[in-house]
């Protein structure tokens, strides 16, 4: 390491030096190549993110239709001589006259306004005007009528679902060439809809029977609500609530506290990873062979639906949990450890309350989750028509019930274009919920994040 | 007595037995808890937990044991035929419990009476009447046997139900007793509820065990039962898949391979390069507040349900690619299809990846782009040659997660792929997957005993092979390459 | 690297520096990370074919401004540097100047060895392949054997190119990074701590590179270490608390400083 002064040093090598300030070619090059790799990354997230724009606009287009609805207001006078042939005002007599005498009712009231209000009926058939109203109204009526018989023989206003044909038209889903080739609407009675439009007698308000009403039949999507499906989906996570967060809470306790290093800890540890990549599928063919088959559970029951949604957000309220009390400071269960306490109060007076915010936010996002999953649901029979209310907690979640993302795929899969609608408008509900529950989430995580 | 109430009757013993306790451990120090071994309160948790627990395990037991005793005691009443053949006696079980429910209901809506329900023959009253007037719609009349058998299945389990209130009763207030009688002053409380409690820990964590053991041995069961009826041969290397439920099936599996592979091919030649630049672009060029607003919105994607993207596929991407794409060049006019299921799913992936790759690539050490950027790199050549092959086991292994995922999507296929088994090529053609036909197969009225049924269990457990082999596998080149490196 | 290794303790040489021109000229250089001044106003001559050290205490500037000369800096978004640095009398912050093509010029080793998970070969490889700087497979060969013997690493490991660098040990990871760096023919050569992972042969070894090193380009050095400024370097600048304090000869430095600072510093008061 000696540099004597009788050995100078040797100049740098002259090189062939570009100065910094001319571009070069390469250089040219290279920088191109740069912008193209930073572009292809932007076209990908431009991409994802304009694919994510059209699924959301196009259900939002599609389905927030779903929340008005055609309906025929017209006066109808409850005459006795059809509703009470008894003549008796008894409520039990008037039973016997079905939705038919009801209907005819209806059709006769409303054949009788367009009379009054010179409307002409040109082209449209006794038959093409009584199927203008919706084959639930005269249920409606009849309930309205047996509710409260005093209103016998007096004149109501009443308003009725249109048919889903003459809701279609509207909304723009019908229209004249369409009712051509459609042997349930005729362009006639579209134009006398029209007429009706003019006279508003049809016109569109807010549809509330769609957040309550059971599920309707294929021939009256017009009547066809998410109550059931709401109903159903509300009971199961109840009852995954109550069952994931114990189950989840005191597995992580164990692995995070208390699990010696074995084997069966590691087998524990290797089965809950892998239980998360477990196709959903396979749960519904583990309830519908355990659950229903083997342990006798009602099929479509929201008891079964909620076990299995519980085996399959476990291992993710597991991971969840976890994590939030392996971020409680050692240092704390030192402090409580070295006071006398022992190791169980440790984690239970001062580990598990730390860890809290980090455990209801992870289950949180775990239901969120579980509120989604359908195809489960399909295998144990939640796909079935159901249009009774399950009856309240405890029995009830015995009862038949759908959920709301079933309640999806079901109407996706019926023919009439009028429950493409439905279903899109379902899925507002579901993502409503979804971004209640995402935002309760965030709002917990701000609020409680603590940094150690 | 209900289930119900005899749980809320054990839990009320329990909670008065937490009172009794603490009172009775501190009456015997005369109210001087540091005398007590352990916190007054302790006690109390003992005494509940020793009425309690028992009483639940005998209930469990007896829940359990009880059907098995009344089936195999109603199994006397019925020909011996019937007895011998597994599924007519399923069957004549299930005709007897839904007798017996109804008669239950009918003393309960007060068409019968107790006294008349006992003693109703079938000779006598149109049975199959009365249960329809209250509600219960039996599908043929009943014969006397079944009559006779619903009648003792319901005196039995009433005797039953006798018999279990005061079991499990017993069993809690024995367990009251004797725990009281052990509370005093040294006795060590706060030890036997920690041991209780330890155990409750254990068994919760069990119970991820106990699934993947149910998984196995519910699709293991009903898949043998299928290679009996089915030769396994046929099904795994056959061609043709045509289910006929009169019999005279071909279940040949290699269609829905094919269509499976297919589709979830199109996915990850979709999701792997969108996702892959997308995280590149997150974890190397954009800014702070670029990353707040995107990622976010990005896995906003994946918090989407999949019913959500199959409707997208059957009412949006399905029409647009048959109208633009597949029409005009003559490759069918199906608007399900694999192009269509491909390219949702991939899209449904793309969160998935791009967040696993954004980890891993952050995971790289800053030294290693330093030392690139240092010798005159720019940050594309960083990224393509230091940072991907730094990164690539953990990315092979991101990308099997998703190929996995892929593979065992159902609502996309089941909603945008199409029902038909096919071995074509054509990316256009509506052709069908595993997970597609387990749901057909097991939806609407289904015969637990026919392979048309029995088959989605033996697709349900190579569904779960196939999925669970790609996991382990993505799981061991991780580790191999981490090993590699470090 | 024969024969036994000679530890120098404070030793100070003469030197013949004055003939050297400037390779860099830095003027009024502040650095700014977000609202932190953690450099402030540094004047300095960097000379051709000599070694100078940057030495303070931890957090005094002296990284930073080193990052400052193959404008590292930009890699951290937060970091604004005013002020100006000549390369050749050109100004390196001038806007037509693209820090790619800079930074070929001028390299960098950094504190930790830090490899490419590649073999041994590409790691060195690496930089004249994305510069374009050879035509062809053997001109590449050639320059890797070239920089692997400079490097005085050729010897070690000229059997096993392809086995990766990160199954080095940590002299030889550091050898090896050095030799990727001069692989892209830089003019100057910047080393942040080059010596402060490895152990006391290891540094020896680099050390003695470091001096072999000079012939061809200027090197600029951070340390922690006093004696290894004093060994190895010709001219030395003292930074503290984000100030250039004192910059001359190595040999005035340590034994004849100007500021009462430097002096401090030297003799163990701060630091």
């Amino acid at each position: 390491m000696t540099v004597a002064a009788t050995n100078p040093m040797p100049t740098p090598p002259a090189k062939a030096t570009h100065s910094l300030l001319v571009p070069n070619a390469a250089m040219g090059r290279r920088n191109a190549a740069e912008k193209r790799f930073r572009a292809y990354g932007l076209a990908a997230i431009a991409v994802s993110l304009s694919v994510l724009g059209i699924m959301l606009w196009s259900i939002f287009s599609d389905g927030l239709s779903s929340f008005f609805q055609a309906k025929l207001t017209f006066p109808v006078t409850l005459s006795s001589e059809v509703l009470d042939p008894a003549g008796n005002g008894l409520r039990e007599e008037m039973t016997k006259v079905t939705t038919i005498g009801y209907g005819k009712l209806l059709t006769a009231a409303f054949t009788a306004e367009l009379a009054a209000k010179g409307i002409s009926t040109e082209g449209v058939t006794d038959k093409q005007l009584a199927e203008m109203i919706s084959k639930d109204a005269p249920g409606v009526l009849r309930a309205k009528v047996l509710g409260d018989t005093s209103m016998l023989d007096q004149t109501i206003t009443m308003s009725v679902l249109a048919a889903g044909r003459i809701d279609g038209y509207l909304k723009g889903r019908v229209t004249m060439e369409t009712a051509e080739r459609d042997g349930n609407i005729s362009p006639e009675q579209l134009q006398l809809a029209d007429r009706l439009k003019t006279a508003r007698i049809l016109g569109s308000s807010f549809n509330t029977r769609f957040l309550t009403s059971p599920d309707a039949s294929d021939q009256r999507p017009e009547a066809a609500g998410l109550g059931v499906a709401i109903l159903g989906s509300a009971y199961m996570m109840l009852l995954v609530l109550i069952i994931c967060v114990p189950i989840g809470v005191a597995t992580s306790i164990y692995l995070e506290e208390f699990a010696p290093k074995n084997r069966w800890t590691d087998l524990i540890e290797v089965n809950i990873s892998n239980l998360a990549a477990v196709p959903s599928i396979v749960f519904g063919i583990l309830g519908l062979a355990i659950f229903i088959n083997f342990a006798g559970f009602p099929q479509s029951s929201s008891v079964v639906g909620a076990l299995v949604l519980s085996l399959m957000t476990l291992p993710t309220i597991i991971i969840a949990t976890r994590s939030s009390i392996r971020a409680v400071p050692p240092s704390i269960r030192d402090a409580a450890l070295g006071v006398g306490a022992s190791k169980m109060q440790t984690v239970f007076h001062h580990v598990l309350p730390l860890a809290m915010p980090g455990i209801l936010t992870g289950t949180i996002l775990g239901l969120a989750s579980a509120l989604g999953e359908t195809a489960p649901l399909l295998l144990i029979g939640m796909v079935a028509f159901v249009d009774n209310y399950p009856s309240a907690p405890v029995e009830g979640f015995m009862d038949p019930a759908t959920a709301l993302p079933v309640q999806v795929y079901s109407w996706a899969s019926r023919s009439d274009p009028a429950f493409i609608e439905r279903s899109s408008g379902a899925i507002i509900v579901l993502l409503v919920f979804l971004v209640v529950m995402n935002v309760t989430a965030i709002i917990l995580r701000r609020k409680f994040e603590r940094r150690w | 007595m209900t289930v119900l109430v005899l749980v809320v009757a054990t839990l009320v013993i329990a909670g008065v037995g937490f009172f009794l306790g603490r009172s009775r451990a501190l009456s015997g120090v005369s109210g001087n808890v540091r005398d007590l071994h352990s916190l007054p309160g302790y006690y109390g948790w003992h005494v509940a937990l020793m009425a309690a627990l028992p009483a639940f395990g005998v209930l469990l037991v007896w829940l359990i044991v009880q059907p098995i005793v009344i089936e195999r005691n109603i199994g006397s009443l019925l020909p011996a035929e019937t007895v011998a053949d597994a599924t007519a006696f399923k069957l004549a079980v299930a005709d007897i419990r839904r007798v017996a429910g109804g008669l239950d209901a009918a003393v309960l809506a007060g068409a019968l009476t107790e006294a008349s329900a006992a003693e109703l023959t079938s000779g006598g009253t149109d049975v199959r009447a009365v249960l329809a007037g209250v509600g219960v719609a039996l599908g043929s009349d009943v014969t006397n046997d079944t009559l006779l058998s619903a009648q003792m299945y319901r005196s039995m389990t009433a005797t039953g139900a006798l018999a279990r209130m005061i079991a499990v009763l017993a069993v809690a207030l024995a367990g009251l007793g004797y725990a009281l009688s052990v509370t005093r002053a040294e006795f060590r409380a706060r030890n036997r509820v920690e041991i209780v409690m330890m155990g409750v820990l254990i068994t919760a964590s069990s119970i991820a065990i106990l699934t993947t053991v149910g998984i196995i041995w519910s699709m293991l069961s009903e898949s043998l039962n299928f290679f009996r009826q089915y030769p396994a041969t046929e099904f795994f290397f056959g061609l043709t898949w045509s289910p006929n439920f009169r019999g005279g099936s071909d279940l040949g599996f290699i269609p829905l391979l094919w269509g499976t592979l297919y589709i979830s091919l199109i996915a990850m030649i979709v999701a792997v390069p969108l996702g892959l630049f997308t995280a590149i672009y997150l974890a190397e060029y954009a800014g702070p507040k670029v990353r707040a607003w995107v990622k976010p919105l990005i896995e906003v994607i994946a918090g989407i349900p999949t019913v959500v993207f199959g409707l997208f596929a059957l009412v949006t991407v399905g029409p647009f690619l048959r109208d633009y794409f597949a029409q005009p060049f003559g490759f069918g006019n199906s608007g399900a299809s694999v192009m269509t299921a491909g390219l949702v799913i991939g899209i449904l992936n793309i969160p998935f990846i791009s967040s696993l790759a954004d980890d891993i690539i952050n995971s790289v050490p800053q030294s290693l782009r330093d030392g690139s950027y240092g010798l005159g790199a720019t940050k594309s050549e960083t990224v393509k040659q230091v940072i991907l092959p730094a990164a690539l086991p953990g990315i092979v292994g991101a990308v099997l997660l998703a190929a996995s995922r892929a593979i065992g999507e159902t609502m996309i296929v089941t909603m945008g792929a199409g029902a038909s088994a096919k071995l074509s090529l054509n990316p256009f053609d509506a052709m069908t997957t595993m997970t597609v036909k387990i749901v057909g197969q097991l939806t609407g009225d289904t015969d637990f005993n026919s392979p048309e049924t029995l088959v989605a269990f033996a697709l349900g457990i190579t569904l779960f092979v196939i999925t669970l082999g790609l996991n382990v596998f993505a799981l061991y080149i991780v580790r191999k390459y981490r090993e590699e490196y470090e | 690297m024969e024969g036994p290794i000679q530890m120098k303790d404070i030793h100070i040489e003469e030197r013949v520096v004055s003939d050297h021109k400037a390779k860099i000229t830095a003027r009024g250089v502040q650095v700014y990370y977000g609202t932190n001044h953690a450099l402030k106003d540094v004047d300095v001559d960097i000379l051709a074919g000599t070694v100078t050290a940057f030495i303070g205490p931890s957090g005094c500037g002296k990284s930073t401004f080193l990052r400052c000369l193959n404008r590292m800096n930009d890699t951290v978004s937060s970091a604004r540097v005013v002020g100006e640095i000549l390369l050749d009398g050109e100004d390196i912050y001038d806007k037509r100047v693209d820090p790619v093509q800079l930074r070929a010029k001028v390299g960098m080793v950094f504190q930790k060895p830090n490899p490419f998970p590649k073999s041994i070969y590409d790691n060195v490889a690496y930089g004249p392949k994305i510069h374009g700087l050879t035509r062809n497979k053997a001109e590449l060969d050639e320059v890797v054997e070239s920089c692997l013997r400079k490097a005085a690493l050729w010897n070690e490991v000229k059997d096993r190119l392809q086995a990766p660098g990160t199954g080095l040990s940590g002299g030889q990871q550091q050898r090896l990074c050095i030799a990727r760096a001069i692989a892209t023919s830089p003019e100057v050569l910047l080393m942040d701590e080059p010596c402060s992972a490895l152990d006391p042969i290891a540094t020896a070894q680099v050390e003695e590179l470091i001096d072999e090193l000079r012939s061809q380009f200027s090197v600029v050095i951070v340390t922690h270490s006093m004696q290894q400024a004093a060994r190895v370097s010709q001219k030395t600048a003292f930074f503290h608390l984000g100030n250039l304090v004192e910059y001359g000869e190595t040999g005035q430095i340590f034994t004849n400083p100007k500021d009462p600072r430097t002096e401090s510093y030297i003799t163990g008061r701060i630091g």
